[in-house]
């Protein structure tokens, strides 16, 4: 039987990409940063998940203003990375899960949750980012990869209570598949920024750390919190932070905290990276 | 919070929106009215586009539906305008992208403070939300 047994929520800055691609993550600048994903990535080699349900968000790579899911799952066998305008990161492509995803959308759709369902595509920093975060510069990817991309660009982007229902959907998914698979779900993006209009910067220390707080224990007070909340404390892109609900949906009733990390800032954003263990 | 039960009317839900200072939340209104604006930004993915885009801006241009509001305020880089006009950021990044600017430095034309200004504001913590949440109640 496959298993969830680990849950991972990582900004996904692209200036991260950059300083992975250019060795600068021990400068002044990046240090701080990378160090606090040091255990992590250490974590990470022990545990050698086998596939890992990466919960992210597309920059206009994949998709454009032509077709808008709202939750979309990649069943396909492998991802290239998107030339989001400077060239394709140099990273090697994304391997995916084709049978784990393909009846993880299955079974989501018996489940009321109508997935669109994604056979090609590239990747943008959204994913490949939090993949250098946890596992550095490999010539492989130690893992293979479900993609789940979430809208959170045109509004409404879904509600945190329907990501967090998501994430309880994908768990019963995969306890239903039969190979005996050791997986992880991350959720990425955030956590508190915003790149636009005057208003452009705002960071917000102590709300991001209040939500960290809310996705430790056995609280669901987070799937609650509106859309207007994230906009006003958070900035216009902070309501990536649903994104980070679909994995503590998916880890059950309460969770244990492994690892924390915080740091500001990182370009325009709050970085916030935690690694959670589902406890019953 | 919101209670688990409560269903958000539409029409609130959009008109709250305009209550958070300095922002333009994407909006269907806002996602419509940009399309072809988007689109245009989204056509320099493509490494031969952005060959073309640079060669002649202008011209380029010509093949998309934009109003021409909206192609002045790319020519003019005028950010808060093309937001104005339905632009997400996330597609103006790929004309950014292609002119080599950071995301950060972009972002930074679109407040009242200069790139260096703009930079040391983050270094020191960011913008801070105070008294940057609500036009209306002013916190």
């Amino acid at each position: 039987m496959a298993r969830i047994t680990a849950g991972v929520a990582s900004s996904h800055v692209p200036l991260l990409g950059v300083a992975v691609d250019q060795g600068k993550t021990g400068d002044d600048y990046f240090g701080p940063i990378f160090a606090g994903y040091e255990w992590t990535k250490a974590w990470e080699k022990e545990e050698k998940p086998d596939v890992v349900i990466l919960v992210y968000n597309d920059h206009a790579s994949a998709f454009d203003m032509k077709i808008i899911p709202t939750f979309a799952i990649g069943c396909g066998e492998r991802y290239k990375s998107a030339d989001e305008g400077w060239g394709p990161r140099p990273v090697p492509d994304v391997e995916g899960h084709a049978d784990l995803g393909w009846h993880i959308a299955q079974s989501l759709i018996l489940d009321e949750f109508d997935m669109t369902i994604i056979n090609e595509m590239d990747v943008d920093h959204g994913m490949t980012v939090p993949l250098s975060m946890m596992f550095g510069q490999p010539d492989k990817w130690p893992v293979k990869v479900v993609p789940l991309a979430v809208n959170v660009v045109t509004y409404p982007v879904p509600s945190g209570n329907r990501c967090w229902a998501l994430g309880e959907a994908i768990a019963r998914a995969v306890e239903s598949f039969p190979e005996d698979l050791n997986v992880q779900i991350w959720g990425t993006g955030g956590m508190s920024h915003q790149l636009q209009g005057p208003r452009a910067g705002l960071l917000n220390r102590e709300w991001d750390n209040k939500f960290l707080d809310m996705l430790i224990g056995d609280s669901d007070a987070a799937r609650f919190i509106p859309h207007l909340e994230y906009l006003r404390e958070t900035g216009s892109e902070g309501i990536e932070m649903v994104m980070w609900l679909v994995m503590r949906g998916a880890l059950g009733k309460k969770t244990k905290c492994l690892h924390r990390h915080y740091h500001i800032p990182c370009s325009n954003t709050a970085i916030g990276h935690l690694v959670l263990e589902p406890t019953e | 919070m919101t209670a688990p039960s409560e269903k958000q009317n539409i029409h609130d839900y959009i008109a709250a929106f305009d209550d958070i200072p300095g922002t333009r939340v994407f909006t269907a209104a806002r996602a419509r009215k940009g399309y072809w604006l988007n689109q245009f930004a989204m056509s320099l993915m493509q490494p031969e586009n952005r060959d073309a885009w640079k060669a002649d801006e202008r011209k380029y241009l010509e093949n998309w539906q934009m109003s021409d509001e909206q192609k002045e305020a790319i020519l003019a880089r005028d950010y808060n305008r093309c937001l104005d006009l339905g632009g997400n950021v996330y597609f103006l990044a790929k004309v950014f992208s292609t002119d080599g600017l950071s995301f950060a430095e972009a972002v930074s034309t679109m407040t009242d403070m200069t790139f260096p200004e703009y930079r040391e504001m983050m270094n020191k913590g960011g913008r801070s939300p105070q008294g940057n949440r609500s036009i209306k109640g002013g916190y």
